[in-house]
């Protein structure tokens, strides 16, 4: 078993800290990982990205070219990577940060109005995790459990009290995709 | 002690802490910042030496002074730093006192950029400073390799007097990966009769220095260098061997571009071809012996690195011309994916190779898209 | 019988090493200064050493103490590493011109501004020795050395460096001062002076350094006893000497 997710995103999304919390859920099921980031002077408020790498085997590459998962939180990330993705894989976009559809159509393209989500939740720092809920229902390997247990056992305990939402974030997320999965049709 | 996520950087700080780090000296540059970051609030912590040095030559010539008490010592950097200290590494092995550095290498050559490469690799191996000695060097693939690296580049440059030098490049270092820390070891002086930490007790006094006026005091010098070499070459050389047994055609890469060709290799074996994968992980002692061997039963090598070709030479020099042997690089920052090794591997598996063209000079006809 | 008065004792802090200086040289004098403070302060075993690049590269065979050689200029980078992990003992270094003011200046700055406790000894005469009498950045204007040898022009070849009195503006520094090695009076003046530099590191008050006006009559083409007026006549006025930073823990020095 091996599983690549990219997730990128304006700095300032959380976009490392959602692979981190992936990144921890897997070691914490025994799995293989690594998380890598885009780093330097791209990230002083331009795009930033990272990759994670799930395997149940001694990790090769840590960069991936053709993801087959991948989290676009806002339109520059989705117009790198939508031609990037593997055929078959899951593309999730922050909907209320890009103006466009999906232009493949081999690619399940999940549509997620993640800001909005996150304000409704009231904290727009919860985007990342809304996309991160979104992203497991595309993954088997990590669950909802896994990246919440993650979350308890890795975050400082200063920010501890903001545990409750980022579990209904992650919940709100998750079934938002899972409604978007419904519709496409078997 | 349970696994924990370590980013590269922050866990050969936290190694070399745990392996009994008594002073850090270091000045800030990309992709290895984290290391001095970390390391300015550790050390204090634990009552030990933190400085960021003026420069690179600062920073060297501080490792170098407290080298030469005996306590176990540490720098970082990434290339253009390194480059900088490369007239203390000189001295440092001119002297035969132990020291630990670690070279987050970026692309280059000059100010470059600061994406992973590997073309540090000769300035590391085959000197870099002026004048006939060789340092240790150890190229570790993931972050456990750097954390158990660290803790043994310690112990390599105390026995022999070395420096130990661990080059890898900006991924293994931003990278985080789930890994092991070892128990904190107490920090022990050794009793060193070689240490100038004053002749208290009126010991007779001592003098550390890389002066060798007399020619042949020097010459004398360069011997007692080499044959210590002999000795590192016999003993210290380490490797790790990736479906090897059965393999047709091994690849050769070390750090991130041999975990790159992991990757294709195993791809390459779903799809039935026999290959393998040889990852130094000394890159200086150089495995020599087993590319010899693997040269006496294989069909062709092929070398991988994110430089233009550097340990090829080494390789080629192993495999003595016996068969052909293939290079891939990417050069100037530019990490390989897996699939542009896969389809190295499939040429090499449907085309005759020849071993009358250097392999770099093929290689950069193949590079002509670019 | 006549009662004998010892004027002259060879310092136990020297090894029997003869010296390799000129005739007439003042590092001799200064070296003779530094080992008697050590002998007073019963400082030699605790003593390391830092000897530069240049006529003092030997410096390391004259005093018995633990002693180590440094790359051109960096010695006060080595010496910050000597005593950042070994803080109770003793560490100075010694250093000409063109190792301390030219290919150094970047090490003893900052070694100042970060007030490590270490004792400097700074060998100002004017020219690069070792090498062949150069021109240092301490060469006064129109002097004639072997690398400017219509005179130093300013113009194109810059003005001369006064350390002590760029450094003694760093807030790390304790004890800065300049002396002259030309005469007897001046000779008691930098051994006290060099006394108070140690004296300042023992106790922990910061940065010290005692810059050193010396001769070089080989290079400079003099006889010994013109050096010494050349030191007198040129030097001074060009390197005044004085105090230039002296903190307030260090005036309550008695010695």
């Amino acid at each position: 078993m091996q599983k690549e997710i990219i997730i990128s995103g304006f700095g300032g999304q959380g976009v490392l800290f959602a692979g981190q919390v992936i990144a921890y859920a897997a070691m914490d099921t025994g799995k293989q990982v690594t998380w890598i980031p885009s780093y330097g002077p791209e990230m002083r408020g331009g795009t930033a990205n990272c990759t994670v790498v799930i395997a149940d085997h001694e990790i090769g590459s840590p960069l991936v070219k053709n993801p087959p998962l991948v989290i676009a939180l806002n339109l520059p990330s989705f117009d790198k990577y939508e031609p990037m993705m593997q055929a078959g894989g899951t593309l999730i976009v922050n909907q209320s940060m890009v103006d466009r559809g999906a232009k493949r159509d081999d690619v399940h393209v999940i549509m997620v109005p993640c800001n909005e989500i996150a304000e409704e939740i009231g904290d727009k720092k919860l985007v990342n995790m809304v996309a991160v809920g979104a992203l497991l229902s595309a993954v088997s390997e990590v669950t909802l459990k896994d990246i919440e247990k993650a979350l308890e056992g890795h975050l400082p305990a200063r920010h501890k009290h903001l545990l409750p939402k980022n579990y209904e974030a992650l919940k709100r997320g998750y079934e938002y995709a899972q409604r978007e999965w419904d519709k496409v049709p078997a | 002690m349970a696994k924990e996520l370590w980013k590269g950087n922050e866990a050969i700080a936290e190694a070399a802490v745990r392996a009994g780090l008594e002073a850090y000296f270091g000045y800030p540059i990309t992709p290895q910042t984290e290391v001095l970051e970390y390391l300015s609030r550790r050390m204090p912590e634990l009552g030990r030496t933190f400085v960021q040095a003026e420069s690179e030559l600062g920073a060297i010539n501080m490792v170098y002074g407290a080298a030469c008490t005996g306590v176990r010592v540490m720098s970082s950097s990434s290339s253009p730093g390194m480059s900088l200290m490369m007239e203390g590494i000189s001295y440092i092995a001119g002297t035969e006192v132990p020291a630990v550095l670690v070279n987050v290498m970026r692309g280059g050559p000059g100010l470059g950029n600061i994406a992973p490469a590997q073309g540090d690799y000769n300035q590391a191996v085959h000197g870099g400073g002026h004048g006939d000695y060789q340092p240790i060097v150890l190229a570790p693939a993931s972050v456990q390799e750097a954390i158990d690296l660290i803790a043994l580049s310690f112990d390599l440059a105390e026995k022999y007097r070395a420096i130990c030098m661990l080059i890898l490049d900006g991924c293994v270092g931003q990278m985080m990966e789930p890994a092991e820390m070892p128990e904190m070891k107490p920090i022990q002086r050794g009793n060193w009769d070689w240490a100038t930490d004053g002749k208290m007790g009126n010991r007779k006094r001592r003098v550390l220095s890389s002066i060798y006026l007399d020619p042949i005091e020097e010459e004398k010098m360069n011997l007692r260098l080499l044959n210590r070499w002999r000795t590192i070459e016999e003993n210290e050389v380490r490797y790790k061997e990736y479906f090897l047994d059965d393999a047709e055609i091994v690849i050769v890469g070390f750090g991130t571009a041999g975990r790159v060709a992991l990757s294709a290799v195993r791809e390459a074996r779903a799809a039935g071809i026999k290959v393998g994968l040889l990852r130094p992980i000394t890159v200086s002692p150089f495995p020599h012996k087993i590319i010899e061997q693997l040269a006496g039963r294989v069909n062709a090598f092929l070398v991988t690195e994110m430089n233009s070709g550097q340990m090829l030479e080494d390789v080629r020099l192993a495999v003595k011309g016996r068969v052909p042997v293939e290079f891939y690089g990417r050069m100037g920052g530019v990490v390989p994916f897996p699939d542009e090794i896969l389809s190295e591997i499939h040429r090499m598996t449907k085309s005759k190779l020849s071993a009358d063209i250097h392999p770099r000079d093929a290689w950069l006809d193949r590079m002509a898209h670019i | 019988m006549a009662t004998e008065n010892l004027v002259y004792e060879r310092p136990v802090a020297f090894t029997d090493t003869p010296t390799h200086y000129c005739p007439g040289c003042t590092h001799g004098v200064a070296h003779h200064l530094v080992a008697e403070v050590l002998q007073e302060m019963n400082i030699i075993e605790k003593t390391i050493g830092v000897a530069p690049v240049g006529c003092s590269v030997f410096a390391y065979n004259y005093f018995d103490t633990d002693f180590v050689e440094a790359p051109h200029g960096r010695a006060p980078a080595m010496a910050t590493g000597i005593k950042r992990v070994m803080p109770d003992r003793i560490v100075f270094t010694y250093q000409g011109d063109g190792d301390l003011a030219s290919i150094g200046m970047g090490e003893i700055v900052h070694a100042a501004a970060r007030g490590e406790n270490l004792t400097v000894i700074f060998i100002n005469n004017a020219n690069f020795g070792m090498t062949g009498g150069q021109m240092a950045p301490t060469t006064l204007p129109g002097m004639k050395t072997s690398s400017s040898q219509n005179g130093r022009d300013v113009e194109t070849q810059g003005y001369p460096i006064k350390v002590a009195e760029m450094l003694s503006t760093l807030d790390g520094v304790g004890y800065c001062v300049r002396r002259s090695l030309h005469d007897p009076k001046n000779i008691r003046l930098a051994k006290k002076a060099i006394r108070i530099a140690f004296e300042t590191q023992a106790r922990g008050l910061g940065f010290a350094m005692v810059e050193l006006l010396s001769t070089c009559p080989t290079n400079w083409g003099m006889t010994p006893v013109n050096s010494l007026k050349f030191v007198e006549e040129h030097m001074i006025p060009a390197y005044p000497l004085g105090d230039f930073k002296v903190s307030e823990a260090i005036k309550g020095i008695k010695i």
